[in-house]
This record gives C-alpha cells, sequence and structure tokens, in this order.
C-alpha cells in the first residue's frame, strides 16, 4: 500500500492535515498507538518542514506486507546547505513567520530520526530526500 | 491528579469540552511550551498528558492530536479562535485557558505532584 500527498510550499493553513490522515490510515490498518505516534511525529515534522523551509513536495507513506512503515519526504529545493548543522539540535534556519507558528526549534530532524528505526537524509540544491523506516 | 481538580488550582474555564467526563480523567504529566518540535519529542502515553502552552494557534491542536493529548491548557487567558473551536471539535481535544502566567502555572502543577 502506498500513499503519497502533496505539500506546497508555506501552506500554513493546511499543516498537519496530511500527518493527520496518515495517522487516521495507520489506525485503521491496525496498528499500535505507539508505533502510530512515532510515525505520525515525525510525518508532522517532515510536513511543517516542507512548508517552512522547501519549494514544496510529496510525503508518502508505505506501508508493505510485513507491516513495514516507510514514510519518504521529497521535495525540490532548495537543499539544505550543512547537513551535519541541520542535525544539531537546537539549530534552525526558521524564519520569523515559522517561529510564529511555534516552529523553529531545531528539533525537526532530530525528532525524525529518534522516532524511526533506520533514517536516511540526503540534500542539494535540487532538493532534499528523506526516508524513514518505522519497525517494532 | 483528576483534570477537575487542576481546573480548580489553575482557576481555568473551559473554552472546549465534547466531554464532561474528561474531568474525571487522571493526568500524571505536564508538557510546557511554546515550541512545537520540543513537544513532539515527548515519550510519554499522551493520555495522561496536559499540555500547557501560550500559543493559541491550529498547530497547538495538530501537536496535541499527533501525541494523542486530549487536553490543551492555554496561559494568559489565550483564546482560540473559532477555526481552532471547530478543529478542537472534531479531533476531541479539550480547550480550557486560566489567567495566570506560564510561570505560575508551571508551579501550581509541579506543587500539586504533576510532573515533566
Amino acid at each position: 500500500m502506498k500513499i503519497c500527498y502533496e505539500v506546497q510550499k508555506d501552506d500554513y493553513d493546511s499543516a498537519g492535515r496530511v500527518s493527520s490522515q496518515i495517522k487516521k490510515t495507520l489506525k485503521q490498518m491496525g496498528f499500535g498507538p505507539q508505533m502510530i505516534k512515532r510515525v505520525a511525529v515525525s510525518s508532522y515534522e517532515s510536513e511543517i518542514n516542507l512548508i517552512i523551509h522547501s519549494l514544496g513536495g510529496t510525503l508518502c507513506l508505505e506501508v508493505d506486507d510485513e507491516g513495514i512503515i516507510t514514510l519518504a519526504c521529497d521535495d525540490v529545493g532548495p537543499g539544505i546547505p550543512n547537513l551535519d548543522l541541520a542535525m544539531q539540535p537546537g539549530y534552525s534556519t526558521a524564519s520569523k513567520k515559522a517561529r510564529e507558528f511555534g516552529f523553529g526549534a531545531g528539533m525537526g530532524l532530530v525528532n525524525m530520526k529518534r522516532m524511526s528505526s533506520a533514517f536516511d537524509i540526503a540534500s542539494s540544491g535540487e532538493g532534499t530526500h528523506i526516508r524513514m523506516v518505522f519497525h517494532d | 491528579m483528576k483534570l477537575a481538580q487542576i481546573k480548580a488550582e489553575l482557576q481555568a474555564e473551559a473554552v472546549q469540552m465534547n466531554d464532561p467526563h474528561i474531568l474525571e480523567q487522571d493526568f500524571k504529566h505536564v508538557f510546557a511550551s511554546d515550541l512545537m518540535s520540543d513537544a513532539l519529542a515527548m515519550i510519554h502515553e499522551g493520555e495522561h498528558v496536559l499540555f500547557l502552552t501560550g500559543l493559541a494557534n491550529v498547530q497547538t491542536l495538530r501537536t496535541a492530536e499527533m501525541l494523542d493529548i486530549p487536553v490543551i491548557i492555554y496561559v494568559r487567558n489565550k483564546q482560540p479562535d473559532a477555526k481552532m473551536m471547530e478543529m478542537a471539535d472534531e479531533l476531541g481535544i479539550s480547550i480550557f485557558n486560566t489567567h495566570l502566567t506560564m510561570f505560575e502555572a508551571c508551579g501550581i502543577l509541579y506543587g500539586m505532584g504533576l510532573r515533566p
């Protein structure tokens, strides 16, 4: 099963809608609350990042036959100039507007890595690609 | 600690409450922050967690939704707008507000035995 959602740049009003949908889908599929929370938090952080940092992108949920969940977050730029810094807790380049919304704590990528069983990130000027796998 | 007792100690008002039974629910933990990613790093089971914040916007509701937190308390009498009330209703999240500051509210809750 694979479902992809588009997330637009600066679409603050919709922020969280995709993650809410992903959470509902996982609940309907019978996943436990702890697993759903790990995926929902990672999805929400990804969605927020797409809105506040990217030029737009997609968030895809995939569940394989063995129940292993994969979240893929892909955008079309502008890329993260320094990944090591971006992965550092507390480091943030969020705009004033993003901070007004309660984001920009510099914990987004850190939370995503912490919540997932496997976390891969690659970034260039053409886009950032994050893949998170979740299993018990 | 029952929510009814917490509400009384914080002199809080119910702004949005679908089910009054929530007042009988026990809460053990409080997370107080205006930074949503700090809240999202929480590991506690959401149903026993109160989310205390001074930021009254839709993202506080979404954050509570992702963490399965059933109650948000806004400090300094922050009022949710109509859109937030509607969303809280849909998500089954109860909203309270108190005129106390974040510091005062946290001090009272800690004194009552609630913990991070």
